[in-house]
């Protein structure tokens, strides 16, 4: 038997994240010059494409802290045969959950109304293009399912290359010692 | 029923050890492990003689210089068929233990994962990474996701130490700092209190503040915490990454380090 | 702190000697003088006993009825067992709370008041029941709620309430050989002393009394009877009372404790209760029969801080049974024969009913189980070899000293002998206590109770079995289902999800926190029932329900985690509709309330506009 020739199509995108999983990502250095043969990217912070079509395998990188990133994950949902959390914001949270034991409402008002050297006047913006925020930063497994967790901070570039490479070749991904940190 | 009838076949079996222990004809002390001869010294448990043999076991609340504590319940294996607490388990001779198999893995890795989400564990900005033992055995079970919804509880930091800080986010309920400052330090600096998901480490202040006990950087209490809650100030991240105790090897071949010593304190009522 | 209470303090701990493992009792009684356990009280009663701080703060704040932040002069504690749902606690608390005007939980502004619930009070067949500041009230009516608020309101003692109130009926409905009891006090420790042994328990007679010849043939002959008698503890676990006696009184040691379990937690049960009310003598005699036995001096009986209306008049029948030296030094005259009984109260905790924990309590710490082995028959109390006995078992074995073992072993089936009191509630026309020979089954006590249309029988509470209507015909037996007393009915009204969900709170709320897998476990299910329960469940959720459930049953450290599942477990099995009516998806669900999570900040903004709300859907 011979394996499939069809490339895999694969999206990215970065929620309530750094983008450093996506650095990472690109840390596979010449590796991805062997990547792109066997996948090609739809929406992704690396093709400008906005709207991400129906795709094998998503990846997302932070975890939800708004209503935007809420869509996001769902349209990625949508379309992904596969959707793997990555790094350790999509996992867990991360950073940004550190938020969780504030109230958002001291939080808002602390942005923008009390803090120093804030525009007299300065009020919470209602605009509605503006995403609101959730109470609480949550890790993408929360809301919706995810097939695959690579957790890191970032995971190492190695790991990403062990796992998409494990996933192409249609083995369940193991990321042995020193691959696999939550750090 | 009130007591699940393993309880009652415990006491059944206890006494069958007991009485199998006293037959000079059984005398040679040894056990299986996965198939593995293990000697033991009459005493020991499961656990110790698994770790003097060389077996690594999953374990949190054990630590080599003091008492078997079986709350984590990380080491628990089957013995006979019987799933028990390795580390609280007097070995007898004969035993037919199951340790490192898929069944028992995949509950350890159930519980490694309830512990993730019963705190608040930021990896990346946790002075203990890399020398945590629920990281470490997180990554030896092959742990990827914290799986369950997460609880983020509000733990306030305790800061007042001038020279020590707890962290009490991180912190899986082991009762080591507390057996150290009882059995090593004599001081009882450290105590629980709540009952279930809300029991919590306290200090033994009036005012609640480490500050106000006695507690000093130099106690055994200090040194002992697997997890990142008791932390020296302005000594963070002192080991550069992949130097750290379980960048070198993962926890499951460092079986040689948690062997235990003897004698151990007695039991003190 | 002023003055007067530092003395108070003083008071009690000199009443208690000082004494550390009397902690419990310091606590409750400081309480009682002082309305809650402020930092400074633990400061100074952690000074008299000579404890560190740390110790004396974390035994307060393992159990429910001690309190170390201000709870309120009146404290209504709702019972919230299923059988209290099912007669309507929750309306009534409402209605309560809102003429208190108060959030349940919380203490009223003003500090005069909080209202919440609470696990299972003992009793279920005349709820729903209360306990305002920890005495028991029965039979809550809205017109008992509109009463009780406006004497709350107008700070009317709980002292001057209506006495009717805290009427707690026994209920009586069959009774058999332990509840028409009639021997006399004494009766069954006279005939206990009386007894010769035989030969070979003469031989077998190398106790603590080697040398008093008189007493050594006796303690063994009665140890045969009780042997003879093939009496299994009442309990729960069901072990074989003389052969814990026997490992007992040949455990190495010079002292050794008889303990009574009076502790009665289980959800559903209220027997013990019973027992106490009208056989307490029994009751204490078992115990000193016990003593005898095993050669104890000192008994405790550990009853459940909901019974705490209890006490006095505990204490007034050991005091009588003194007057009658039936208890104290050289009982009824038998020289070296000494023993007396002490009645130790609990707090609120489930846990405390497990024996090793509940030892850990008499000593004055946490109720935490130890870890077994060793169990306490060689290692309990103070260190100390101890037989744990439930009231059931002890009042049996009285009955048994005074008839002889082979009287009982005729009474009940070949491997269950005697007789079993059941705890009957719920769905039935005549609820209360129901005193069976082993081998009734099911469905004839469904017929004596005038249950009809029922669906489901939860035996021995939830942590026992749940039994559907095609196994009425089994019967109350070690041999096919055992039981620690509760009985509890539901007919085909009602939901057999919620009653699941109420028992998973129930778990949550009790477990100790001492291991992992019942920590964190009993929570995770009750999430996951409330999840289902809320119309947001899947498949997901059910096949987790088992996953958890599997790490419970493995690696829990006791009996109340490694039971914990068990309702969920059954009514999966055999009310599976039950749950899967409520799975409006197939699919994953969210873990949270999505649009939820955005309140606060559309309330920050102001803003209600299309993209300021979130479907839960995709
Ligand atoms: C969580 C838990 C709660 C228990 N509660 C009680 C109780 O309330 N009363 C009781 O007699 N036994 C209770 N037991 C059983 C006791 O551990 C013990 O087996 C019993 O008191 C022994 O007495 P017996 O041999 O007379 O049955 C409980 C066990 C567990 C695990
Ligand atoms: S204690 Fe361990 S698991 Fe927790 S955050 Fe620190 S390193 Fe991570
Ligand atoms: S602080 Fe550390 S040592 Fe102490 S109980 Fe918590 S995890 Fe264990
Ligand atoms: S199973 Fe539950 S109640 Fe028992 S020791 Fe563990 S946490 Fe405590
Ligand atoms: S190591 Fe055995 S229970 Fe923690």
């Amino acid at each position: 038997m011979t394996a499939p020739i069809r490339k895999l199509r694969v999206a990215t995108t970065s929620l309530a994240g750094c983008f450093g999983c996506h650095m990472s990502f690109l840390d596979i250095d010449e590796r991805i010059l062997k990547l792109v043969e066997l996948v090609e990217f739809d929406r992704s912070p690396i093709t400008d494409i906005k709207q991400c079509g129906p795709c094998d395998l998503g990846l997302i990188e932070g975890g939800v802290c708004n209503a935007e990133n809420v869509h996001v994950l769902r349209e990625f949902r949508k379309q992904c045969k596969i959707l793997v959390a990555l790094g350790a914001c999509a996992v867990n949270g991360g950073l940004p959950a550190q938020r969780n034991r504030l109230d958002l409402r001291d939080i808002l008002e602390e942005v923008y109304v009390t803090e120093d050297g804030l525009a007299r006047g300065s009020k919470i913006p209602n605009d509605p293009e503006l995403p609101l925020l959730l109470d609480k930063v949550r890790p993408i497994h929360e809301v919706v399912r995810i097939d695959y967790f690579l957790p890191g901070c970032p995971p190492p570039a190695d790991a990403i290359w062990k796992f998409l490479t494990d996933l192409i070749a249609g083995r369940t991904p193991v990321l042995g010692h020193g691959l696999l940190h939550y750090d | 029923m009130k007591t699940s009838n393993s309880e009652v076949s415990a006491q059944a079996n206890a006494r069958g050890a007991r009485a199998k222990a006293a037959r000079p004809a059984e005398a040679n002390n040894v056990f299986t492990i996965d198939g593995r001869e293990i000697p033991f010294e009459p005493g020991q448990t499961v656990m110790q003689a698994a770790l003097t043999a060389g077996v690594f076991v999953p374990h949190l609340c054990y630590h080599p210089e003091f008492r078997p504590h079986g709350s984590c319940k990380l080491c628990t294996m089957k013995v006979n068929g019987r799933p028990t607490t390795s580390c609280t388990l007097p070995a007898a001779p004969g035993m037919e233990v199951e340790n490192n198999t898929t069944e028992i893995n995949d509950k350890r890795r159930l519980l490694i994962q309830m512990l993730l989400v019963e705190g608040n564990h930021f990896c990346p900005s946790c002075e203990k990474s890399g020398n945590c033992k629920l990281q470490a055995l997180g990554y030896a079970l092959g742990v990827m996701s914290p799986h369950f919804t997460l609880f983020y509880p509000v733990r306030p930091v305790d800061a007042s130490h001038p020279e020590m800080l707890l962290d009490f986010n991180r912190c899986i309920l082991c009762e080591l700092c507390i057996r150290a400052s009882a059995e090593v330090d004599k001081k009882n600096v450290f105590a629980l209190s709540g009952r279930g998901l809300k029991k919590h480490l306290i200090v033994n202040a009036e005012s609640g503040r480490l500050a106000d006990t006695d507690f000093a950087p130099t106690d055994k209490a200090a040194e002992v915490c697997p997890v990142g809650v008791i932390l020296r100030k302005r000594r963070g991240f002192a080991v550069p990454i992949g130097k750290r105790t379980y960048d070198l090897k993962p926890i499951n071949e460092q079986a040689d380090r948690f062997k235990p010593l003897t004698p151990l304190p007695k039991e003190e009522f | 702190m002023p003055e007067s209470s530092l003395e108070t303090v003083a008071v009690i701990l000199g009443n208690h000697g000082n004494n550390g493992t009397r902690l419990m009792q310091i606590l409750r009684e400081t309480q009682e003088a002082l309305g809650w356990l402020s930092p400074e009280t633990i400061t100074a009663i952690a000074k008299g006993v000579g404890w560190p701080r740390a110790k004396v703060e974390g035994t307060a704040g393992f159990y429910s009825f001690f309190h170390t932040r201000p709870m309120g002069r009146y404290r209504v504690l709702w019972s919230d067992n299923i059988t209290d749902r099912m007669l309507g606690n929750l309306d009534l608390m409402q209605t309560m709370c809102q003429k208190l005007w108060l959030e349940p939980g919380r203490v009223s502004e003003d500090g005069l008041v909080s209202v919440d619930t609470t696990s299972c009070t003992g009793m279920c067949d005349q709820g729903p029941a209360v306990l305002v500041n920890y005495r028991a009230i029965t039979r809550m009516t809205q017109e008992r709620v509109a009463r009780m608020a406006e004497l709350i309101q107008k700070q009317v003692p709980v002292a001057g309430w209506p006495t009717e109130w805290f009427q707690v009926e026994d209920n009586i409905r069959r009774a058999d050989i332990l509840l028409n009891n009639t021997t006399k006090p004494g009766e069954a420790l006279k005939a206990a002393l009386a007894r010769e042994g035989n030969q070979e328990s003469a031989a077998n007679a190398r106790s603590w009394r080697e040398g008093v010849n008189a007493a050594t043939r006796g303690p063994s002959a009665v140890l045969e009877e009780i042997k003879k008698s093939n009496l299994r503890g009442r309990g729960g676990a069901g072990f074989t009372t003389g052969i814990k006696w026997e490992a007992c009184r040949h455990a190495p040691g010079d002292e050794r404790y008889v303990v009574c379990n009076a502790d009665e937690g289980e959800p559903g049960t209220f027997k013990d209760r019973v027992l106490l009310t009208r056989q307490a003598d029994l009751v204490f005699e078992g115990m000193t029969i016990a003593a005898y036995a095993i050669g104890a001096r000192k008994g405790y009986l550990y009853l459940r801080g909901e019974y705490r209306y209890l006490l006095e008049r505990l204490n007034e029948v050991l005091a009588r049974r003194r007057d009658m030296n039936l208890l104290g030094t050289n009982i009824l005259g038998h020289s070296g024969f000494d023993f007396d009984i002490e009645v130790h109260l609990g707090a609120g905790a489930y846990v405390c009913g497990e024996e090793s924990a509940l030892i850990e309590s008499l000593e004055g710490k946490r109720g935490v189980p130890r870890n077994r082995p060793p169990y306490p028959v060689t290692v309990g109390f103070l260190g100390k070899p101890t037989v744990v006995n439930n009231v059931e078992t002890l009042a049996a074995a009285a009955l048994i000293a005074a008839k002889g073992g082979d009287w009982y072993r005729d009474i009940g089936t070949e491997r269950s002998a005697g007789t079993k009191l059941l705890s009957v509630s719920g769905d039935v026309a005549r609820p209360g206590i129901y005193e069976y020979p082993f081998g009734v089954t099911i469905a004839e006590v469904l017929a004596d109770a005038g249950a009809t249309d029922t669906q489901a029988v939860q035996i021995s509470g939830p942590s026992g079995v749940c039994v559907a209507d095609n196994e009425f015909g089994r019967s109350i037996a070690f041999e096919d289902i055992p039981t620690a007393g509760a009985f509890m009915v539901f007919d085909y009204s009602r939901d057999m999800f919620e009653v699941a969900r109420n028992f998973a709170h129930f778990f949550a709320h009790e477990s100790c926190g001492f291991c992992t897998p019942c920590r964190v476990g009993t929570t995770l299910l009750k999430n996951l029932m409330d999840k289902i329960g809320d119309g947001h469940g899947t498949q997901v959720e059910i096949s987790e329900i088992f996953q958890v459930s599997h790490v419970l049953q493995m690696a829990a450290h006791c009996g109340l985690g490694h039971t914990a599942p068990h309702p969920l477990l059954d009514t999966l099995e055999k009310f599976r509709p039950a749950y899967e009516r409520r799975l409006k998806y197939l699919n994953f669900r969210p873990a949270f309330d999505l649009d939820g999570a955005l309140a606060r900040a559309r309330q920050m903004t102001g803003r209600d506009d299309l993209a300021a709300h979130l479907g839960s859907s995709e």
